[in-house]
């Protein structure tokens, strides 16, 4: 049908006789109000009966199970209603979806709820500016916010972890070139024990440093044994990581470089590597944000101090996740507040270098 | 892949010509470039097999002297009494176990829904979002869930322990050995019989575990053919029917794959389980109740005050760990790696 011609003297009152004539597209919807409806009544229906029973009627109490409850009826009541008129295929798709949307929302809620109880209990501390500049030593657990401090702390992760990374990422990237690049029986063996390893607990790795430098060759407790054990965790994960990204580089690019003359090397390096690169990034920084955060072979390996130590040789040196560790477990409150600011300051470190890595990654779209 | 292979070796060219055409010989010899890139990443990368196996080699090496020892009793002994030189693993292991059986139990339903919903519910702008969401959760270290599990979870855990021990409690896993009627049980002493157990430990392994079983799901599930998901909901299929014969049945492999390298991190989880539990060297059946041992958290407690023959002992808790993580790891690369091509993609 096509719309009537109109022929006006005045131009202006065309649109509004054209607007009345005009089909209009409906609007579709995948759900109809009967379906928001049930849904609504549903919850709301959930709602009343929980509460009559559960508050009521049975003998249960707290938050927890009445949420969970509220959750069960309200599944109940929808599959329920959805049944009186519709298929039970239908039944079916509402409960699992509802199942569906749950998990995930209750992933999220224990996520956003372990942000804010570490971020509500370690504010006390997190507002003195000395937590940032200041070491523990010569405060008491118990001594208020003012004194005190995770600069040792803070310090002794950012020297741990470039030690760690400084060993672990330049082997870790050239095994992976060599297993990807390389290759024959030989990479792939290499590839299959760093498969393999990929398993190894950081616990293990931990007592495997302490056991060998620290037991056996006597070489005190120190930020670089630290750094070893973390280095020996790292490796296996950052080779694997690396080598991932470089395999789905298309082969494609590799023979248009040999077809143009170029060797192996300079394949390598100004193809393959350059492509890779945000990949590599990515997956790098975090190895490393995984790093960071690793407390068990710290725990082995580098001794907690209360003081600022600079030199990763000599003398324990903290770190963030043991100062967390050894706050909580001191049992002081005002010391336990210390531990949970310091976990703040540890997230934003994750986070900070999580976003560097989204940041290094954007860069591969616009490319 | 190789690049020499891509190379012609020989020229089948035939000019039809009066002078006889020798086809030359072309050799493909690397440049001296080419060959001290090929020799170096081959040194580092043999380096780097040398650095990790080690590690292997030196566990097993060190566990040797401990079998000799203490022969089977290692792993059927369950007390750790290290100056009547009496050590075994029965009851670590046992917890391990446990610990590792319940953040599965928790973390497995919750990833497979989740996977499920990032890659066939979520509208696609959420998409993106939802997969950056989880990979942050990945790096989020242990210990803070562990704080947040002591602090926020455990007062409601203990409460839903002292209910199920209160209603099914004639199922020995869910048995407390305590006065379960006891009208205030929520106050001491009873109350320390809830706290500290495997079940509350596993609540924070499981969200260390969550982030990587649902990313190994979530990836296998979104290569489900479009095709068929498409045909599926062309038939008339529910969005659920068409998860549950197309995207499930594709995705076996990765769930059941993304489950195990999960259970793999799990069992090895140190800091949180050492910060949760109240440790006991008994084997333990009833998760909710106070007291268990896992090895890494055996090992995180008792490696300080070692002897020597202890600390070879431990290396060997760790060395039986390894073992552990390791098979549970291989099985699951092996059935991930089948569900996908492997191969390298093609331009």
């Amino acid at each position: 049908m096509t719309a009537p011609e109109v022929v006006s003297e005045d131009p202006e009152d065309t649109p509004a006789v054209l607007a009345d004539e005009v089909e209009h597209v409906r609007k579709t919807r995948p759900r109809t109000n009967e379906d928001d409806m049930t849904l609504v009544g549903s919850v709301l229906g959930g709602l009343a009966t929980t509460w009559l029973l559960y508050e009521r009627v049975l003998p249960f109490s707290g938050a927890l199970g009445f949420f969970v409850s509220w959750y069960l009826v309200f599944l109940a009541f929808y599959a329920g209603l959805t049944a009186v008129n519709r298929p039970r295929a239908v039944v079916v798709d509402r409960v699992m979806t509802s199942l569906v949307i749950a998990a995930p929302s209750v992933v999220g809620l224990a996520l956003a709820s372990t942000v804010v109880v570490t971020l509500s209990h370690g504010l006390p501390a997190l507002l003195h500016v000395n937590f940032y500049t200041h070491d523990m030593s010569g405060v008491r657990p118990s001594d208020p916010y003012t004194t005190g401090g995770a600069l040792a702390a803070l310090v002794g992760t950012l020297i741990e972890v470039s030690i760690a990374v400084a060993i672990a990422l330049p082997l870790g990237v050239i095994t992976a070139i060599y297993m990807s690049e390389v290759g024959g029986r030989g990479a792939r063996l290499v590839r299959t024990i760093i498969e393999s390893m990929t398993a190894l607990p950081s616990i293990v790795a931990g007592l495997f440093i302490y056991s060998v430098f620290i037991a056996h060759f006597h070489m005190p407790r120190c930020g670089f044994a630290a750094a070893l054990a973390l280095a020996v965790m790292g490796l296996p994960i950052m080779a694997r990581a690396s080598d991932v990204v470089l395999r789905v580089i298309p082969g494609g690019l590799r023979e248009a470089s040999y077809a143009l003359g170029a060797g192996k090397f300079q394949t390598v390096w100004h193809v393959v590597l350059p492509t890779a690169r945000p990949g590599l990034a990515t997956a790098l920084i975090l190895g490393i944000a995984r790093m960071v955060g690793e407390t068990s072979p710290l725990l082995l390996t580098s001794g907690a101090s209360s003081f600022l130590n600079w030199n990763p040789l000599h003398n324990p040196m903290n770190s963030l996740p043991l100062y967390i560790f050894n706050a909580v477990k001191s049992g002081v409150p005002r010391n336990e507040v210390r531990g949970y600011a310091a976990a703040v300051v540890l997230l934003l470190i994750v986070l900070a270098l999580f976003l560097l890595a989204r940041l290094v990654a954007r860069g591969r779209n616009r490319g | 892949m190789a690049g020499s292979s891509s190379l012609p070796t020989r020229t089948s060219l035939r000019v039809v010509d009066e002078v006889e055409d020798v086809p030359r010989r072309v050799v493909a010899r690397q440049s001296t470039q080419d060959l001290a890139f090929t020799h170096g990443v081959r040194s580092v990368g043999f380096l780097t097999l040398v650095i990790v196996s080690s590690i292997g080699i030196f566990l097993g090496v060190q566990a040797k002297p401990t079998l000799q020892h203490y022969g089977w009793s290692f792993f059927t002994e369950y007390r750790w009494l290290p100056n009547l030189d009496t050590i075994g693993i029965a009851a670590a292991f046992v917890g391990t176990v446990e610990v590792a059986i319940v953040a599965l139990a928790i973390a497995f339903p919750l990833s497979l829904l989740s996977a499920l919903f990032v890659s066939d519910w979520a509208p696609a702008w959420m998409r993106p979002l939802l997969i950056r969401l989880i990979d942050l959760m990945a790096a989020v270290p242990g210990i803070v869930f562990g704080l947040w599990v002591l602090l926020f979870i455990q007062p409601q855990a203990t409460h839903v322990a002292h209910w199920l021990s209160e209603y099914f409690g004639w199922i020995p896993l869910f048995k407390v050995h305590t006065d379960v009627h006891y009208p205030i049980w929520d106050q001491a002493p009873g109350f320390a019989s809830y706290e500290g157990s495997a079940f509350i430990a596993g609540i924070a392994v499981s969200m260390m575990i969550f982030p990587m079983a649902t990313s190994v799901m979530r990836e296998v599930f979104s290569e489900a053919p479009a095709g068929e998901k498409e045909a599926a909901l062309a038939l008339g299929a529910t969005r659920w029917a068409m998860v549950r014969t197309v995207v499930l049945p594709f995705g076996r492999s990765g769930i059941v794959g993304g489950t195990m390298l999960a259970l793999g991190r799990a069992l090895g989880e140190t800091i949180s389980v050492l910060l949760i539990i109240s440790e006991a060297f008994k084997i333990k059946w009833n998760i909710l109740e106070s007291g268990t041992a896992t090895i890494s958290e055996v090992i995180a407690s008792k490696y300080n005050e070692a002897t020597p023959a202890q600390l070879s002992a431990l290396l060997t808790a760790g060395f039986v760990l390894f073992l552990m993580t390791l098979a549970v790891n291989t099985v699951a690369a092996s059935i991930v790696a089948r569900s996908r091509s492997g191969a390298g993609t093609e331009l």
